[in-house]
């Protein structure tokens, strides 16, 4: 994909890494829209989009020959980890206090 | 010839699995399929050269998020059918909006091209001789140490947070607490008392407060003719 970058030679062209991702990240978002009601699925479908965001940037790191990419995967793969560590939280002490997670209920703050 | 192979069969797994967390009608089958989807997305770092970032997922991923999800999932006393009701109202919808991201996505995929420069712009080029791992901790910790020490901050903020909402202050047990009793007083703690002669402390169980003390003095001092006895002083 990238003649004379000084890169991995990858065994798989960069554009298959890309499509798989895009493909990704539209279930992701799929799931966020057919799931409305269920906020863990929600967050499941947040994960995937945050996959499929990594693999963009591994795919573009192992082509590119920059491990720029990875540090950031790494650094995405933290967030993304803090992200559900909260948010199931969240859904924990919600339904404690309401006996339901449906994202419907969920306008306490009237906003 | 057998990468080409390997890459098609690990993302075929790969996607369909991720729609099977978006679709599966049982919240533990979406959490189990989405622990699939993460070792296959491994699979494909790993064909990649990022077995460090493969390894990671693996770990934290499979280890600690998804078996979170399956915690939270049987933790809670959920009615799933009800939360699938209405399931169909939502798919042309979201079918359109996916169809339309992913034509933007592959339009995209399919008009760009690199920078002529983009080897000379590269942060961190990839040293030759080196294992992925190491490649990653050179520039990890030393270019990159204060994004490194960012992350550690967020993933404490996030520890305390989870741990501050979820935490439930219930006395379960008789436990002493040192200030409390440091900071009584004598008065609050012992009420004297001028019980009357032959009044009996019948009357007084509850330690009186100082105005019904008062009262009570002062009916016994005047009530001679009752027979209750001698009255108060």
């Amino acid at each position: 994909m990238a003649p004379g970058m000084g890169g991995t030679e990858m065994a798989v062209g960069l554009t298959h890494y890309l499509v798989v991702a895009a493909i990704l990240l539209v279930l992701g978002v799929f799931g966020i829209f057919l799931n409305r009601k269920n906020v863990i699925i929600i967050l499941m479908s947040i994960e995937l989009i945050l996959l499929a965001v990594n693999i963009n940037l591994v795919a573009f790191s192992a082509a590119l020959g920059d491990m720029a990419g990875q540090v950031f995967a790494l650094f995405v793969l933290t967030v993304a980890a803090a992200e559900a560590a909260i948010g199931l939280a969240i859904v924990v002490i919600y339904f404690r206090n309401r006996g339901s997670i449906q994202v419907e209920d969920v306008n306490l703050m009237k906003g | 010839m057998i990468a080409t192979i390997y890459f098609y069969i690990v993302s075929a797994v790969l996607l369909i699995s991720a729609a099977a967390v978006v679709s599966s009608r049982n919240p533990v089958h979406s959490v189990l399929f989405l622990i699939l989807a993460f070792f296959n997305a491994a699979g494909l770092f790993v064909l990649a050269g990022a077995e460090f970032l493969a390894m990671i997922l693996l770990i934290v991923y499979v280890g600690a998020v998804a078996v979170l999800f399956l915690f939270v999932v049987m933790m809670l006393d959920i009615d799933f059918a009800e939360l699938r009701s209405r399931f169909q109202r939502y798919l042309p919808i979201g079918a359109t909006i996916g169809a339309v991201l992913l034509i933007e996505l592959v339009t995209i995929v399919g008009g760009w091209t690199l920078a002529p420069n983009s080897a000379a712009l590269r942060l961190s080029p990839t040293p030759a001789a080196l294992s992925n791992t190491d490649a990653l901790g050179r520039v990890l910790y030393t270019d990159y140490i204060f994004l490194f020490q960012a992350a550690g901050l967020i993933l404490f903020v996030a520890m305390i947070g989870a741990i501050v909402l979820t935490l439930r202050d219930r006395r379960t047990s008789l436990h002493q607490d040192v200030g409390v009793q440091h900071a009584r007083s004598k008065t609050e703690t012992i009420a004297m008392m001028h019980v009357g002669l032959g009044l009996g402390t019948r009357d007084i169980t509850v330690p009186p407060s100082p105005a019904e003390l008062a009262e009570l003095e002062h009916a016994s001092g005047d009530g001679h003719g009752h027979g209750a006895g001698h009255g108060g002083h």
